[in-house]
């Protein structure tokens, strides 16, 4: 790909036609049967190492010689969701997918594979259940049950190449808008599609768009809400990272639709990287004539610009966001006015998630007939889920709406670590709830899981195991919402605090059984009178692990036990004779010298002076302390 | 220091929604926001200066407090709480001499919080100065951050 025309001696495009024959001599530029490595620099990659291997193999790649063909053949993308077995390599075209590659291992990569063909056994993936090794990703059961649409280019492209998305089809479908289409006939287009916001409360985008699209001409913005606030979901970053021009480019479609002419992405300031990229996407396309004005000779203006989150998860809410944005405290403000009747700075501005974006991107080079082929009834397209947690293959998934929480879990994720049924999913994040193991069959989409009382969310999905407590994962979703919310009204001022009060109380042993009731009557209180979706949302947590789990709930209260092994009141750790191998790490570890202990014996804990920290768990190399 | 106030300050245009890009870069200079560096910035934009102390303490990010030296983040986010995040991020305090999140007394290190950041793959998470520790462990964690106290 190094080959073709850098781009800085690319003149803007002027229309379509220019655009399209860039992209065919692009395209054709590269041989697409050449010996290609990619790494992944996703930042869970980079995280495990990856920019150590890209060295590595370049430096074996000059070291073995003149005579291959590849050099300089590596490209480094962004994350292909099995974020768990990288550093992750794929040798194109065979595809042959290497998994926590090391430093050490490019010299075998490069004698090998590059110049033998071969390949390298003990890098392949090896079937968890069958033990099969597997040599390509489309074997790997992960990749195999997924349904790649807004993730299609990530894991392919190189981020920081415009050229190189261009090869991908970047911005076939803001060319084919704004050239061939009419702005109603592209919100009709969206509205048609079906596709619902992926922020999390699914709002239908079309008919939003609509709404700020009937100003008519008065100043108006799009926004891109890249805050992902919500705790285990990371899909927004990935997609930023790996493919910022689907971002910018759904944008520009929807400051088309709507007639805006200026663009704003919020993205949250813990990342770095996709703030990066998103950067280099808007100067690539600035430079190609693709932001800017009169852009592809269609006379349509539009620029982006970028807006760092400054720490606050409230700003992830439509008008908290707008306010943080005009340099303001980011706190709510009541709805009606609708932000598409009076948003940022007072004008008609339509917000969507990053995700929803890259779809509309997708919507309008594919057509929205495809788009509504996808999916169920009410839910079209995919969606992209963070699959973390007690799962074997923990990454970004993404799947077409209404597959079984079973497939996504069992199959997709290849199950629960050493179970063969998970306890719960947690989706949806703060504002949403956990789902039990007889939930397995659930389709999963926009409604069945709000009809099981949990939420969509963002698409973060947290698989849970018998290790893990139900009302310790209540109490930690009310303490994050607790210190999260902007404390503007009431009910969630006052009562988010008292519910976490209560559930702190439960985890101590310490309660009864009308405390149970009593927060029912709470929970109603705060849903009802809270401003915004965070307190709205906030007794989810309780309710939904009180429905399926209210036994743990007793358990707690009434018998004084955690049956997880997690509340640190009703815990004691204790050493298992057998296992003790007498190395003496505990006793090194522990804060409290609770440990005791000679050599080569085994070792106990004084229960009396344990503060329950784990140090000595977390140092024991042979499994040797217990919970009860 | 060598990063001069007035150089930030005119990366701006003086209008109020360039305030918090100010505080940004302010913060990200210095590790902090002096009571002079906010008078400047409200000089600037034209925002009232309670309006900038209240914006300043709405933001997690932003410290009227200098940091300390070293910056560890701890995660504890859902999918690194439920990995033990909350243990480390206190065992790491108590070894440090800190109660809660915050800055030592001799401004070695500030101990962060924060939910999530993006690499739950990894989990449990902490950020030492920028550098990513995945799979981090109580005693992983310490270790570094005593190395970097005795440097
Ligand atoms: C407290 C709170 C936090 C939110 N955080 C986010 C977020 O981080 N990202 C996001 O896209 N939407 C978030 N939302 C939803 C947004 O308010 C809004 O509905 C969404 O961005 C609209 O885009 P969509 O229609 O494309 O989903 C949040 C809502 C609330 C109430
Ligand atoms: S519900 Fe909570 S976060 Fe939302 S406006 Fe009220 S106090 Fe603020
Ligand atoms: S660390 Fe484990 S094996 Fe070693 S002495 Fe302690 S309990 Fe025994
Ligand atoms: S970062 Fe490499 S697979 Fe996710
Ligand atoms: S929960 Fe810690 S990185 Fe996401």
């Amino acid at each position: 790909m190094q080959a073709t025309a850098k781009k800085t001696g690319q003149a803007k495009l002027g229309s379509l036609e220019e655009l399209e024959q860039l992209r065919g001599e692009l395209t054709a530029a590269v041989d697409p049967d050449q010996t290609l490595i990619v790494v992944c620099h996703g930042t869970g990659c980079v995280a495990n190492g990856s920019p150590g291997v890209t060295e590595a193999l370049k430096k074996a790649l000059a070291d073995a010689g003149e005579d291959i063909k590849v050099v300089p053949g590596i490209k480094t993308t962004g994350c292909h969701g099995f974020c768990s077995r990288g550093p992750l390599v794929i040798i194109k075209p065979a595809g042959i997918f290497y998994q926590q590659v090391k430093p050490a291992d490019a010299e075998d990569i490069v004698a090998q594979t590059i110049q033998k063909g071969e390949t390298v056994e003990r890098l392949l993936y090896k079937h968890p259940q069958t033990g099969d090794t597997l040599s390509t990703t489309e074997e790997i059961p992960f990749y195999a049950g997924q349904q790649r649409v807004v993730l299609q280019n990530i894991g392919q492209i190189d981020p920081t190449d415009i050229e190189d998305a261009l090869r991908a089809g970047a911005y076939a479908g803001a060319a084919k808008a704004l050239t061939a289409m009419q702005p109603s006939e592209v919100v009709e287009a969206v509205t048609k599609s079906g596709l619902r916001g992926r922020g999390g409360a699914g709002f239908p985008t079309g008919v939003k768009w609509g709404l700020a699209a009937k100003h008519g001409d008065v100043e108006k913005y799009v926004l891109c809400n890249a805050d992902e606030g919500d705790p285990g979901a990371f899909m927004d970053r990935s997609v930023m990272e790996g493919d910022p021009h689907a971002v910018v480019e759904g944008m520009i479609i929807g400051g088309y639709a709507i007639g805006a002419n200026e663009g704003y992405v919020y993205v949250r300031a813990e990342y770095p990287l996709a703030i990066k990229h998103l950067e280099m996407a808007l100067a690539d396309a600035r430079a190609l004539g693709l932001l800017g004005e009169n852009i592809l000779g269609s006379g349509f203006n539009f620029d982006i610009r970028i807006n760092r989150g400054a720490g606050a998860f409230v700003c992830g809410e439509e008008t908290a966001l707008m306010r943080s944005v005009e340099g303001k405290v980011g706190e709510p403000v009541p709805r009606p006015p609708y932000p598409s009747d009076k948003g940022l700075f007072g004008k008609p501005s339509v917000l969507n998630n990053v995700e929803t974006w890259a779809n509309v991107s997708r919507i309008l080079e594919r057509g929205w007939e495809w788009f509504a082929g996808l999916g169920t009834e009410k839910s079209k397209g995919t969606k992209v889920f963070a699959l973390v947690g007690k799962v074997n293959n923990v990454g970004l998934v993404e799947v077409p709406m209404g597959i079984k929480l079973r497939n996504i879990v069992m199959d997709i994720g290849g199950g629960v670590p050493g179970s063969d049924h998970f306890k719960a999913v947690q989706t949806g994040g703060p504002s949403g709830g956990c789902l039990p193991w007889e939930d397995a069959d659930l389709p999963v989409d926009f409604d069945s899981l709000i009809a099981a009382g949990s939420m969509m969310g963002s698409g973060g999905m947290i698989v849970m195991d018998d290790r893990d407590c139900m009302v310790d994962v209540a109490k930690y979703f009310l303490g994050f919402l607790e210190e999260e919310s902007c404390g503007k009204c009431f009910p969630c001022r006052l009562g988010v605090p008292r519910l976490r009060e209560t559930l702190v109380r439960f985890s101590k042993g310490e309660g009864t059984a009308e405390d149970i009731d009593d927060l029912y009557s709470l929970a109603e209180a705060i849903k009802m009178g809270s401003l915004c979706a965070l307190g709205g949302t906030a007794p989810n947590a309780v309710l939904s692990t009180l429905r399926y789990f209210r036994d743990e709930y007793e358990a707690h209260i009434l018998e004084h036990r955690c049956p997880a092994g997690v509340c640190k009141d009703l815990i004691t750790y204790s050493i298992d004779p057998e296992a003790c191998t007498g190395c003496h790490a505990c006793f090194r570890a522990c804060p409290q010298n609770a440990v005791s202990g000679e050599k080569k014996k085994p070792h106990t804990i004084d229960e009396s002076l344990c503060i329950r920290c784990g140090m000595c768990m977390e140092s024991c190399k042979f499994g040797a302390i217990q919970v009860v | 220091m060598d990063i001069d106030i007035d150089e930030i300050i005119e990366r701006y245009p003086g209008k109020p929604e360039y305030l918090i890009f100010l505080m940004q870069d302010i913060q990200a200079a210095f590790n902090y926001i002096s009571p002079e560096a906010l008078t400047l910035v409200c000089d600037h934009t034209g925002v009232p200066e309670s309006q900038a102390y209240a914006v300043a303490t709405f933001y997690g990010s932003f410290s009227l407090e200098p940091k300390g030296e070293n910056m560890v983040q701890v995660c504890l986010g859902t999918a690194c709480h439920l990995k033990g995040s909350g243990l480390i991020a206190e065992n790491l305090m108590r070894s440090i001499g800190l109660e809660e999140p915050g800055t030592t007394e001799d401004l070695k290190f500030t101990v962060e919080t924060v939910n999530c950041l993006g690499a739950c793959a990894l989990a449990p998470v902490a950020v030492v100065n920028g550098d990513y520790q995945p799979k981090v462990t109580s005693p992983k964690l310490m270790k570094k951050v005593s190395k970097l106290g005795s440097e």
